[in-house]
């Protein structure tokens, strides 16, 4: 006859595959965050009204430029600067979505002049600054080939700050009634612009 | 002992070391602008102790210097001045930058996994460790020998004693 020294039930041994189930589903969570881009936040700003603003435009004899504009149709504003390096990147797609005239696009440009351009100490007053930034912007475009029905300049930032802007390039559809209905942060790549934007700016164009 | 030369060498090398320093201390930036009133100043900067920069990460908006950063402080510098309580600067700042902005995220449903879930696996493996050590107990429960199974086994045992 055997003597039963300390044997595990079968609950027991349930109980002990627990945290092995546990670790398993950490792993999974980590191996997710692993493949994920920090850089993308989620926007509260998809499915609100897009930011009121009135701002000067890169043609000097055009006036001033505000959402309120577009109204009843569906638009893309694209936020870029000529220092951006993602920008130029994420340029001949643009330029090639443009030419289809699916959508009106609107150029933001944010902080053309940066505080490293100013002279030391000193603060460029916002007349030189508009045009710096007009004159570089346009012999970027010349040279670049222009996207945009019309670019708004965005100097001091304080539009970027409305519409949750922290890091350029960054592009946003609009719908009819002016709300935002989709934010890309980063370049546009030619196979969002297939699997997101385009099937989006259709739907909302019938609708 | 050293030569005389090369100790005066050695102390203009610190001399030169000393006043590189002090140079590069004019030249650093600080990341934080002075404003141009304390309170305001004050304000600004607890709250963007709070406050996470989008650019870097895991940087505070207080300790960054990046330029949104920056813009971001003389736009919270703005508010206060305007008189807007901490929770409006914080719900502004959220409604454009979402819960990411904040170090300390608001305590809703959607954040329940994130400060409860600690807590949560805590009080489970304390439960688990419980059920396991009274399972522990339950088990050693049997190993006690019969009266009968215990002289079988001394006899196995000491056959000697037993002739």
């Amino acid at each position: 006859m055997r003597v039963r020294v300390c044997r595990h039930s079968a609950t027991m041994r349930k109980i002990i595959l627990i945290p092995l189930g546990l670790f398993v589903v950490l792993l999974v969570f980590l191996a997710i965050g692993l493949k994920r881009d920090p850089r993308e936040i989620p926007s509260p700003l998809v499915n609100r009204p897009a930011p009121a603003f009135s701002l000067q435009t890169l043609q000097s004899g055009q006036g001033l430029f505000s959402p309120d504009s577009m109204r009843g149709k569906v638009w893309m504003l694209n936020v870029w600067a000529t220092w951006c390096a993602a920008c130029q990147q994420e340029h001949p797609v643009l330029v090639a979505f443009a030419r289809e005239g699916l959508v009106p696009l609107v150029g933001l440009s944010y902080k053309e002049v940066q505080a490293s351009d100013e002279p030391a100490g000193k603060p460029m007053n916002p007349e030189d600054k508009l045009a710096m930034a007009r004159q570089r912007s346009l012999t970027w475009l010349r040279v670049k080939g222009d996207p945009y029905s019309l670019v708004a300049m965005d100097l001091d930032g304080r539009v970027g700050i409305d519409y949750g802007v922290y890091g350029v390039p960054e592009t946003y559809v609009i719908d009819k009634n002016g709300v935002i209905r989709y934010k890309q942060i980063g370049a546009v790549t030619p196979a969002l612009l297939e699997e997101k934007i385009r099937p989006l700016i259709q739907e909302l164009n019938r609708s | 002992m050293t030569p005389p030369r090369f100790r005066l060498w050695g102390h203009r090398a610190l001399l030169a070391l000393v006043l590189a320093l002090i140079a590069n201390l004019g030249a650093a930036k600080e990341a934080v602008q002075v404003g141009e009133e304390p309170w305001v100043e004050a304000r600004m900067l607890h709250l963007s102790e709070e406050l996470r920069c989008l650019v870097c990460q895991n940087e505070t908006l207080a300790s960054s210097r990046a330029e949104l950063a920056n813009d971001l402080r003389s736009e919270v510098r703005g508010l206060v001045k305007a008189g807007k309580t901490d929770t409006e600067i914080k719900d502004y700042l959220v409604a454009r930058y979402g819960d990411f902005v904040l170090y300390r995220p608001e305590v809703k449903p959607v954040t329940w996994l994130l400060w409860f879930g600690p807590f949560a696996v805590l009080l489970g493996a304390i439960a688990m460790g419980w059920f396991y050590v009274r399972e522990r107990q339950k088990q050693t429960g049997h190993t006690a020998l019969s009266e009968a199974q215990r002289a079988r086994a001394d006899h196995v045992l000491n056959p000697t004693d037993h002739p």
